[in-house]
Order: C-alpha cells, then structure tokens, then sequence
C-alpha cells in the first residue's frame, strides 16, 4: 500500500472534529456584556463573602486600564469583551447524591466522549471534579481524599468552605493585575478547583478535572488553584474538548500552583477545543495563565497536549523561588488547518541551585503556525542555576510555520544554560529504512511521530496517556499509532 | 535640545552643503522624513529591548566636525593591518585624508562615495544599487542614509580580484568634545569576482564618539566576499553598525565581527539571500569588561532554495558587561533543502555581567535543516585544574581555555595576519602572554 505523505496531509486536512456535538441542557445565563454590575452578579450569584467581591472588582478596575497584548506570533479577530456572557450554570443545580441523579442527558455527553464518570471512578480511580459549563456538577471520591485531609472542590465551594485558604493564597503567583487575560479572568472567573494537600500526604490518586464550553456564546473563565504544604505531593490532570461551534468562544483561565518546602506538583494538561473546521472558521480562542511557585527543594513539573483551539497563547511558567527547587516544562503542541500556537514556559531562577527542564516538540500541519515562545531567566543571586531546554518542531507540508522565539537572560556566572532547537520534516530515509523491514508508509509516520512526541507523552500519567493518544488522533490521525 | 531635533535642524544646514539636483538627495529627503516620524528605537520596541539609547541621545554630539585635520602615519600605524600590504581607505572625523590612503582605479574601483555620487561614470551603479538594500524604514539606517555624503565605495568587475585586501579606517581626533559619525559605504561584487575588506574605527581620545555607520554589499553570482570587522575601540565610543548583504546565485559572503573595545556597540547584520546555493557565513568574538555593552543583532532570509547558512557567535563577558545576542533565521515557503545553522556559546567571568540571548527560528519551508544551540556556562573546572596541575598558572590556564574557546571563530579568517592580530588583541584583553600563537 502507497500510503505517502502527500496522502496523509489530504486526510488531516479533510478530517473533520470528531467530538462537535452539542448537548441541550437549559442554562442559567447573565445578559452579554461586562461592567461593574455583571461582576457583583457573578459574585453574588455565587453568595461570596465581601472581600470576594472587592476583589472581584479591584481586578476589574484594573484591566479597563489594560490593553490586549499583541506581542504573541498569532493573528485572530479580537473578541468584543462586551459580546459575552460572563455567566451560565446549568439549571438542574441541586447537588447529586450518586450519579443516577445527574441529567442523562450530561452523562451521554461524557459518554460520547469516551469519559464517563462511572467509567473512570471504575477504570482509574480517580477522582474527578466536572466543571460543565462553569459550575461543578459532580464530585466523586470526596470521601477518600477527605480522611487524608485533602481538600478537593470547586473553588466557589472553597471560597465559602475554606475562606482563610482561598484569601491567603489567590492571586499571590498570578497577581489579579498580572497581564490582560488574567485581570479579566479574576474579575469575572465563574469557577474552577481548588485543591489543598496537608503537610506530609502524598495523595493517593491522581487529581483530574475535565472542563469543558457548552452554552452557546458563554466564554469560560476557570480558576485553579493548587497548594501543596509541605512536603506534601499531588499529581494533577486537566483535560478538555468542547462542542463544535461556529462563533469564537473566548477561555481565559488562571492557574496558580502553590509548592511549599519539599512539596511536589505534577500537573498534566490535555487540551483540546474545538480548532476550526478546515477553513478556519470557528474554534475557540484560548488565552491561559499558569504559573508556579516553588519554595525550598520543591518541584513542580508541567506536562501538556495540546491539539485543540483556533488560537492558543499559552505559557506555564515555574518561579523557582527556593533553594534546590526544581521546575519541568514538557509539551507537545499540534497544530493543522489554520489553527494557531504560540506557546511555552518561563523559568524564573531566584534560589540557589535550582534546576530546570524544558522539552517541547512542536508538530505543525496544514496551514497552521506554531510558535515555541519561551523565557529561561537567571537572577543575580541564583548560583549554580542549571537549564536544559530543547525545543523540536515537525513540517508536514510546506503551507505550515514552525517558529522559535527563546528569551536567554543569564546574570550569575555560575549559570549553566543551554538551549538548543531543531526543525526538520519527516525523512525519507526514515520511511524508507522502515518500509525494507516490512513496516508500510502509514505505520512508519505514525512511529516516526509517536517516537518524537515520546518523551513528553511519557511524562503523563498512565490513566491519562491513553486519553492523550486519543486526543492526538483526531488532530494528527492516520499519523499516530 | 535633544539629539533627534539637533539632527532634524541640522539636515537643513547639510543641504546647503550638497548638490541638491542630484537624485541621491531625493533619497536623503526621504528617509529624514522617516526618521523624523520614527526617532530613535527605544526599549519599548522588541528589537531594541536589551540596549537603551537613551544615554547616547543626551549627548551634545557636533553632527559635522571642523575640515581637515592632520595626523601623522607613525602616530596611528598601530591601528592599520600594517604587516601586509592592503589599499587604504582612510577617513579623520569623517573627512577623506588622501594622505593615509592608497586608492585605485585599475581594474576595479576602491575610492569614495562622495565621488561616486557626483562622478557621472558612477552614476549608473549608484543607481542600480544605493540604498537598495538597505532598510528604508529602520530608523537609524535612514538616519544614516539622510546624512549620507562619504564613505568607501567598492566596485569590482566581472572575473576581478584586487591585488590586495582593502582596509577601511575611520580615525576620530577628538578635537571635538563629542562627535558624531555617519559612514555609508557601498561594496559591489559582479560576477565570478573577489574582494576580501577590513573595516575598524577608532577614536584617538577619551573624547566620546558616536558612529552611525552603514554599508551595502551586493555579490553577484559567483562572487566571494570577505569582511572582517575590528571593533576595538576606545570605552567611550559607540557605534551602531547596519550591514546589509544582497547576495546572488552561487556567492560566498563571510562576515566576521571582532568586539573587544567600544562602550556601546549595536550589529545589525542583515543577509538577503536572492538566489540559489547561497553560502552565508556569520561568525563573532567577543570579549567584554568593564561596563561595555555589545548587541549583536543577526537576520539571515533564506528566500530561494538550496542555501546555506552558519552562525557562529562566541562571547566571554567579564566585570559589568553586557552581552546580548539576537539571531533570526528565516526560511521562506519556497526555500526548501534550506541549511541553516546558528549557534551563540557565551561563557560569564564576573558576578555582575549579564547575558541576554534570543535566537529565533521562523520557517515556513518543510524540508529544510535548521537547528540553533545556545548555551551559558563557566570554564571547566576540571579542564582548568589539569592545566594547573601540570604547572601552568591560573591565569594562563584561563586564558588557554578562553583561546581555545575562541579559536572555532578564528579557524575561518582567511587573511593569516588578520588572526594574528586579533589573537593578539585577545592575548590583550585577558592580561597575559601565552607564549606562542594559536
């Protein structure tokens, strides 16, 4: 069978987005349009307490002030912040005891999507928090996690449930000032997790939520926010795919990470919005800020797929603020169509002796652009700071862009940086060296992939690696064994 | 005043000064027009983000210093490649002096842009070239384009060769408090044809100077091309050097770039690649204290198929040094096979230097090869305890290492006396003598 590569670019151009479908749920939605009068409604629909809701508007204040950046390598049309419900939560809101409860008709979504809450509480043991449409409608396992003392809710649970936790920690690693998206995200977040492991407790399964955009028109603005006490350890996975729709849905999200002395966070993202159909039209746009700080001998690593959205722009950054602390980066980033990535990390090295790594393998096909933008920043007072960042991009077709833009700032002498990136397509000789040991061109792509995304894709956990080749699939099918 | 509206007013005294009909002045008038709407860059802008001219513009430079001044050839041999025989091109403050140089018109043309713009056996290379590469909207390449009245002027033929290598030399007196430069030059290599060239500036005093200088370079098919940049200058002059390189089917150009001296320097160099199975070559060392300032800023476009590119970049930054390193590679959708190779390894010797490096890929082709590495690190602790434990002196033992570390930029100066001298600048700059030559 001649299956070439020519071949495969047509079926990834022509592969239409497998999971856009649409579930009919009735919504509880704020008029369009943001002021002052929407942020005190979200706050109140939520019955937060006072300092919530100023704070709330302190962030509002401040991104009137601010302007949308421009600086990252995409061009989309911006959206019309006014245009926008800020707010929706589905109707059926009283809490389920067991999952008979829930609307068959949510369960047939998750179904659809291969992820159904029986399935994984089943399956995998873990427990997971789902944000549908911005209100959290189901939480499993909560009974486990609670004899540990683990706290795992949504954050508007968290805000009334653990006010001194939420207020001592939100916004102190991504300030509600800290750039556009995140001022917007503050002032408006409809929900979210929020996630606090005691001093000592390694939790004993992985963290997951799935959040996903339902409502027509509604943009989702999710809060995450991750502390783990000393010496603590969490392993934490995201993952999404929303409905195809025609208009552009907005995702401004902010996650803050929180490692104290000796605590370790793993956080594992999948993301996959919807990207556009094959003109381009559509797809959801997604402006994210994840950050983590790092005290003393902390580590806290990044592990991200990401498949989906129009346009992603996109950096979790490490501030490697302790001693010894340690800071991981690990992604791949697919692009096709006209979908659009300008994504990366920043390591900022404050303490001595902290460490970092970054890998990130860019695969871009069709027309898409895909950027790697990342920033490895040595303080004068970081001795012996190590980086090692590679940065790998794969051309399928010559309609495709793969770019690097990495920011070296180095002012301790002690620094050891080194930063290296390449961009090749997929060799000839490669298939062919394949294609004589009996292995055919469709097999011998998907190896040559799956072997250049390996060293991220091991990085996930287990139960989230089989969703991640999933996920994978429909961005690069054909491609991915 | 600042330095903008002193440039802006002073262009109406320049014009007294210069032939108004000739069409170079309409080029003039256009580009003071664009730098009076863009000023000079400020950190704000992404290019400009490491390096503030915000000292520099607060400066009372005299933008055209006072005729003639004489110096005399032993007082400044030192700064001439003097051990080979070379055509000299030679400038004081700015002004021609016909008495250091060595020019000709045999076979090829070295001589001045002031003759080549008013010469009419020039005209038509001056119109098929000037200001064709050079950037028309970067500010301070049009500053130096509205100001453009002397510089060196290079033509060689088809199939020629100069019979030596051509220095370049701007010396700066000093007689003024503080002076401002603007050199353009213009290098045309036809086809099949050869020229190797050695550009410096220096400034005689601890007078402040402030060069602007740009230069063209176009190679034609077959053409080879060879530029060695010597920027050992005093610490109290800048200089913001704009190359541009237009090169065509099957051409060679080599540009190496040497910085040890200066207090701020800015390398804009730019390859343009118009042709097939182009070979640019990119190479830079550079060795930095004090409170010296160098940012190197490189763009190769590979814009036809079947090219090459190597970049080379090595830097050695010591006491309140700042390094910056800006390398942009750019690969066209057409361009394919396209072999690109950057690379920037910098080593920090002081606590207070900074480093700052951004190389970037920007490709648009599938089947190409483009890889960029970057690193920063320290020397070898290791490497230097085994040179120390075979009885060589720390110091030496670091300045070995600092050699050998160095010596990949070297290996590609294809004019023997040019290495040797800047092996013995290096042997300078670091404080010691190693005893023979690398």
């Amino acid at each position: 069978m001649a299956y070439t590569e020519e071949e495969l670019k047509k079926e990834l151009e022509t592969k239409e987005y497998e999971y856009g479908f649409y579930t009919d749920i009735e919504s509880d939605t704020l008029p369009k349009g943001l002021n002052e009068e929407i942020v005190i409604a979200i706050s109140k629909k939520k019955e937060e307490p006072d300092w919530m809701t100023q704070w709330r508007l302190e962030a509002f204040k401040a991104w009137k002030e601010m302007e949308e950046p421009e600086w990252a390598n995409v061009t989309y049309k911006k959206p019309d912040f006014q245009d926008i419900s800020y707010y929706s939560a589905p109707n059926k809101k009283p809490k389920y005891n067991s999952l008979d409860e829930v609307d068959p008709e949510l369960l047939d979504t998750f179904k659809k999507l291969g992820i159904s809450v029986d399935e994984q509480k089943k399956l995998a043991g873990v427990a997971v928090d789902i944000v549908m449409d911005s209100v959290s409608v189901a939480t499993t396992f909560k009974k486990t996690l609670a004899e540990k003392g683990i706290i795992f809710c949504s954050i508007s649970e968290a805000i009334q449930e653990h006010p001194e936790l939420v207020k001592k920690y939100i916004g102190t690693v991504v300030p509600k000032k800290d750039n556009f998206y995140a001022a917007l995200n503050s002032a408006v977040f409809s929900d979210g997790s929020f996630c606090y492991i005691p001093k000592g407790v390694r939790c004993p399964m992985e963290l997951s939520t799935y959040f996903r955009i339902n409502q027509a028109g509604t943009g989702q603005f999710e809060r995450t926010l991750v502390i783990a006490d000393e010496g603590s350890y969490v392993s934490y996975l995201e993952g999404c795919t929303a409905p195809s729709r025609d208009e552009n849905q907005l995702h401004a999200a902010v996650v803050e990470l929180i490692a104290m002395d000796d605590a370790e966070i793993k956080y594992s993202t999948v993301q996959n919005w919807f990207p556009g159909d094959k003109e381009g039209k559509g797809g959801v746009f997604n402006f994210v800020t994840k950050r983590g700080l790092c005290e003393k001998n902390a580590k806290i690593s990044w592990t991200q797929v990401e498949t989906g959205s129009a346009v992603t722009w996109k950096y979790p950054s490490c501030v490697l603020k302790g001693d010894n602390s340690i800071g991981e980066f690990y992604s791949i980033a697919v692009t096709n169509n006209f979908q659009q990535a300008d994504t990366g990390t920043k390591m900022i090295h404050l303490g001595k002796n902290t460490r970092s790594t970054i890998i990130s393998k860019g695969i871009s096909a069709g027309q898409s652009q895909n950027s790697y933008r990342g920033l490895v920043q040595v303080n004068s007072r970081a001795e012996n700071a190590r980086n090692f960042s590679q940065c790998d991009s794969l051309l399928m077709g010559n309609l495709c862009g793969a770019h690097t833009f990495p920011y070296i700032e180095a002012k301790n002498k002690t620094a050891q940086i080194e930063h290296e990136a390449t961009t090749s397509k997929i060799g000839e000789d490669q298939i062919f060296y394949c294609n004589q040991r009996g292995i055919d061109t469709e097999k011998a792509i998907a190896l040559i992939v799956n072997g250049f995304s390996k060293e991220v894709l091991n990085k996930l956990p287990m139960e989230f690696a089989v969703e991640a080749q999933k996920l994978l699939e429909i961005s690069l099918e054909g491609s991915v064994g | 005043m600042d330095l903008k509206d002193k440039l802006l007013s002073s262009f109406l005294a320049f014009e007294n000064n210069v032939d108004l009909e000739n069409p170079v002045h309409e080029i003039r008038s256009e580009a003071i027009k664009n730098f009076e709407e863009k000023g000079f860059p400020s950190k704000k802008e992404e290019a400009w983000k490491y390096t503030s001219l915000n000292s520099l513009q607060k400066v009372d430079f005299s933008i055209f210093p006072k005729q003639e001044n004489t110096l005399e050839y032993k007082d400044i041999k030192k700064y001439f490649l003097h051990e080979i025989d070379t055509y000299k091109i030679v400038f004081v403050d700015g002004v021609y002096s016909s008495y250091l140089s060595e020019t000709t018109h045999d076979g090829v043309d070295v001589c001045l842009m002031s003759s080549a713009f008013s010469k009419p056996m020039f005209r038509q290379v001056i119109d098929v070239y000037f200001n064709k590469v050079a950037s028309k909207d970067e500010s301070l390449t049009t500053l130096n384009t509205a100001f453009c009245k002397e510089g060196a002027y290079i033509y060689i033929p088809k199939n020629k060769m100069p019979k030596k290598p051509i220095q370049i030399l701007h010396l700066a007196t000093g007689n003024e408090a503080a002076l401002m430069l603007q050199p353009r030059n213009l290098v045309v290599v036809e086809e099949n044809a050869e020229v190797q060239i050695i550009e410096r500036h220096q400034s005689l005093t601890e007078n402040e100077v402030f060069t602007n200088s740009v230069t063209e370079i176009f190679a034609a098919k077959d053409a080879n091309v060879d530029y060695y940049k010597v920027q050992n200058d005093a610490n109290t002059a800048s200089l913001i050097d704009n190359t541009y390189i237009s090169q065509k089917d099957n051409s060679v150009v080599r540009v190496h770039t040497f910085s040890f001296g200066g207090k701020l320097i800015r390398n804009n160099l730019n390859f343009y690649q118009n042709g097939e199975r182009i070979d640019s070559t990119l190479k830079g060392v550079t060795i930095l204290g004090e409170k010296q300032h160098v940012d190197h800023h490189t763009l190769v476009h590979h814009a036809q198929p079947n090219c090459e590119s190597h970049q080379d970049y090595k830097g050695i930054f010591g006491e309140k040094s700042t390094g910056v390193f800006n390398g942009k590679i750019i690969v066209d959708k057409i361009a394919q096979k396209t072999n690109a190779f950057q690379q920037n390894n910098n080593i920090l010797i002081s606590d207070k230097a900074t480093i700052n490096t951004k190389p970037q890929l920007e490709i648009f082709a599938d089947d190409v090869k483009c890889s960029h590495g970057c690193t920063i690190g320290q020397l070898d602790d290791e490497a230097l305890f085994y040179l120390r434990s075979r009885g060589i002196p720390k110091k030496e033992a670091t300045a070995l290492m600092m050699y050998a570390f160095a010596n990949n930029v070297l290996e590609s100066v294809r004019i023997p006396e040019v290495k040797t001298r800047i092996n013995k600048i290096i042997a300078n700059k670091l404080g010691v003598r190693v005893g023979f030559e690398l």
